[in-house]
């Protein structure tokens, strides 16, 4: 079990690095480095000019280079101009000489600077991650035990009408993305165009004080459409544990349904549905993405959004460094989850 | 001109008893599911021929009592459309109006329907459809989207110019007779107006035919780079599945809709990169189909060379013509020889889905062989000698095509979901695209207004992919009968 925890951290590793380089290398090509030149300095700069301005803070340096500094595994760059000023990365202007540090990448903890919101991106991320957890956690407390009972009711008979109409219910919410769901809410819930105005169709206010009517839209948006899948699974595996041989004979010994669903089938029905809430919680990311565009609620995924079409390459990467990481880790939990719950796996 | 009602005259008669009725409906369903989920399936009756039923419970009651409801509402709602069909805005309102543009659908549905129920015992798989309910009220789902796109790009559904903007039309709500309407214009906009004072109805209905077109295309690009690379590393295993199988997680770890926006952005476009994974990307038919044809025919060469020669050299030449295109980084074919050139932001965002859908793809279809590698017939064929590549197209695909043949409907949908995702970051397509995404992100702006301009293209969308959703599921279920 050590071991297959450090291999798949090993395996982790590899392809953070991977996916990190890869957003390193598309931000870095140089119509995006153009482009961030003229924003930072001016926008009818010449040709040359964007060249040295683009030469002075090491952006026209080795790709891999580069990577290394961001890393903090290279040596940050240090130019030396003509009249004796030297900058750096690592440094203030003109800092003394010994007091210069060299690296200054991830490794030492400095994640550089925001562009576009002129801030340290260490504290946007953190304060941004914060927001969205109170989402994502509002969303699971929601969305797991719906998508669980959905699927339980819908599995304990298998082709009941109760089955039908939850079956249909839960296809029906895998087929509306959040920005199909969202849209229908916001007009018939929060629109004068149907007069009902129970919520709010935007969550601003929602980050400093989440009430129900202006956090409930968001929450059930992104919670409908990721319990369809987990409700459909959920059946599956209870529908099959339904026709198991203990479940037989516990109704021939005359254990009353209920207690035959309780009891014994539950517990052995939700193995598999585990894992899938585990592997949901990427895709939320990318609900998540949606939805606070949607009611501007300016979180993480409001974050991405803007590095991205800013092209903010320090928090596009630290985005991106988050996300992956959270992809990865989930993806191990589940595994480990599931041998840990399975006492077949577990035991042999 | 008056502005138009929802459902016009035939509403005064008919809409309360359609409430009524959909009331009763939902309230009957709700009592089944009350009545199911406390334990109430009524008692068990053994009947003559030996066989058991249920009888005389208020559960049965209620059941039939859902059903007839059920079948008198959809007679109701029928009416309203074959009221419009004939009659028109003047009989049906809205909804008639609406019948009555869509009258070529309906013709090919009823066609499509009539021939294919026919001879649906020598249909394979196609026919079983017509067996199951879900699939076929999926099949019809998808079927109205497909016709509504093809129908749309000839011109036939639309009722006014889908770019033109109209003054004194802005933010209308659905009815609004057209200002300023001359002889021989349509004389409303049917669902209103968007903020720039163009036809919601015709922009979705031109918005069907670029989602019917992408989507199921670019599904089947990332199956054949699924198909391709996924069927080897099943079946040789080892150091090649390794490689592929981390490259595939690789991208699957990726937030897809940063991917995108690092793809799509006009300055990564300039670069050229995805035309350079167009030309990688799109390569990958190409090979599948020479090398399925090489393997089935390898002992037959005077069929094989002329076959294979005719075969990759058209394909060649449509794929050519498909990377190549002036303006653009790649330009290898002379403008006479180029067949068609596809606008830039339908090639990034077509790439982008592809490349997001393929290692999904890969991965079921590595599974599948995993799997199928095992069995009997894959051994006999390898014992009467034929090669991998024959094995692996010729008997492993074959036997793994029903999982393949539903997740391919799931993944259309699915696809259509990332398109929509697209759209509604304003990313790839042009902002004046009629596509769904793109109309929803316009709308979203005055939901809380004017929801109309928002709503349709969301109601749109959600119905196709539901009908692929219960497509899939109906052939799953059929599939897994024999």
């Amino acid at each position: 079990m050590g071991l297959f925890i450090l291999r798949r951290l090993g395996l982790m590793l590899l392809t953070a690095l991977c996916l990190t380089f890869i957003v390193f290398f598309l931000t870095n090509l140089y119509p995006n480095l153009e482009k961030l030149a003229k924003t930072q300095g001016n926008f009818r700069m010449s040709e040359e000019a964007v060249e040295s301005w683009l030469g002075d803070r090491g952006y026209t340096d080795n790709m891999f280079v580069k990577y290394g500094r961001w890393l903090g595994v290279a040596p940050g760059w240090v130019t030396e101009k003509e009249d004796g000023t030297v900058t750096g990365q690592c440094f203030a202007e003109n800092a003394l000489e010994d007091s210069r540090d060299r690296y200054c990448g991830v490794l030492q903890g400095d994640w550089g600077r925001s562009l576009v919101f002129k801030d340290d991106v260490a504290s946007l991320i953190s304060t941004r991650l914060a927001a969205t957890g109170k989402l994502m956690g509002f969303v699971l407390l929601v969305m797991v035990p719906m998508a669980l009972i959905v699927g339980v009711l819908a599995g304990m008979r298998e082709g009941s009408g109760l089955d039908r109409s939850l079956s249909t219910f839960s296809i029906t919410t895998t087929a509306t993305p959040e920005y199909v769901s969202g849209v229908i809410f916001v007009a018939i819930f929060a629109s004068s165009a149907f007069g009902l105005k129970w919520f709010k169709g935007s969550a601003t206010q929602a980050i400093e004080n989440a009430t129900f009517e202006n956090f409930f839209l968001p929450v059930i948006t992104i919670a409908l459409y990721g319990m369809g899948y987990i409700a459909r699974m959920t059946r599956a595996s209870m529908t099959e544990v339904m026709t198991a041989q203990y479940i037989r004979t516990a109704r021939l010994k005359g254990v009353s349904f209920p207690n035959i669903v309780l009891k014994h089938a539950l517990r052995n029905a939700l193995i598999a549905p585990f894992t899938v809430i585990m592997l949901q919680i990427p895709w939320l990311l990318n609900g998540v993405v949606i939805v606070e565009t949607l009611f501007n609620y300016k979180g993480f995924g409001w974050l991405l959004v803007q590095a991205a079409s800013n092209n903010d390459i320090q928090l596009l990467l630290a985005v991106s460094v988050v996300s992956v990481v959270v992809v990865l880790i989930t993806q191990l939990i589940s595994d480990i989850g599931y041998v840990y719950l399975n006492p077949r796996i577990r035991i042999s | 001109m008056e502005p138009l009602t929802w459902t016009g005259p035939l509403g005064a008669y008919l809409d309360t008893i359609t409430l009524a009725l959909a009331a009763a409906f939902f309230v009957a369903v709700l009592a089944m599911i009350a009545l199911n989920a406390a334990g109430a399936t009524g008692r068990v009756v053994t009947n003559p021929d030996g066989t058991l039923s249920t009888s005389g419970s208020p559960y049965d009651l209620l059941a039939s009592a859902v059903k007839w409801i059920g079948v008198a509402l959809i007679g109701l709602v029928l009416a309203y459309f074959v009221v419009g069909v004939f009659g028109g805005p003047d009989a049906g309102g809205i909804v008639g109006a609406l019948s009555q543009r869509m009258t070529p659908v309906w013709i090919a549905l009823l066609l499509t329907f009539a021939i294919s129920i026919g001879f649906k015992r020598k249909l394979g798989l196609y026919g079983k459809l017509f067996d199951s309910t879900v699939g076929m009220i999926g099949f019809a789902l998808v079927m109205f989207w497909v016709f509504t796109g093809v129908f749309g790009a000839l011109d036939m559904i639309i009722t006014h110019d889908p770019l033109s903007q109209v003054s004194g039309m802005k933010n209308k709500v659905p009815g609004t007779p057209l200002s300023g309407a001359e002889e021989g214009d349509y004389q409303w906009y049917l669902l209103g107006g968007d903020n720039l004072a163009r036809d919601v109805f015709s922009r979705v209905v031109k918005g069907a035919w670029v989602v019917v077109q992408i989507a199921p295309l670019a599904t089947l690009f990332a199956f054949m780079v699924g198909i391709t690379l996924g069927l080897p590393a099943g079946f040789y295993a080892g150091k090649l599945d390794t490689v592929l199988s981390f490259i595939a997680n690789l991208i699957l770890a990726f937030p897809v809709i940063l991917l995108f926006y690092l793809l799509v952005t006009p300055e990564i476009v300039a670069t050229g990169l995805p035309n350079y994974m167009a030309a990688v990307l799109f390569i990958f038919p190409l090979i599948f189909v020479g090398v399925l044809l090489n393997a089935r025919y390898y002992t037959q060469p005077s069929i094989r060379t002329p076959l294979l020669l005719v075969v990759l050299g058209f394909l060649g030449w449509i794929y050519l013509s498909l990377i190549s295109a002036s303006g653009t980084k790649i330009n290898i074919l002379p403008a006479s020889l180029d067949l068609f050139d596809i606008p830039g932001g339908i090639l990034v965002v077509f790439v982008s889905v592809v490349f997001v859908n393929a290692p999904t793809v890969f991965r079921i279809v590595r599974g599948l062989a995993l799997d199928i590698k095992t069995r009997d017939y894959v051994a006999a064929a390898q014992t009467r000698g034929e090669g991998p590549w024959y094995i692996m197209l010729w008997e492993i695909l074959p036997n793994a095509r029903g999982p393949l043949i539903v997740d391919f409907c799931l993944r259309i949908g699915y696809t259509t979901i990332l398109l929509g995702t697209l759209g509604f970051f304003g990313l790839g397509l042009p902002p004046e695209s009629p596509d769904w995404g793109t109309t929803i992100n316009d709308g979203r702006r005055l939901l809380s207004i004017y929801p109309h301009a928002a709503l349709v293209p969301a109601l749109a969308l959600l119905t196709l992919v539901l009908g692929l959703n219960l497509l899939a599921d109906g052939l799953r279920e059929e599939s897994l009968k024999d």
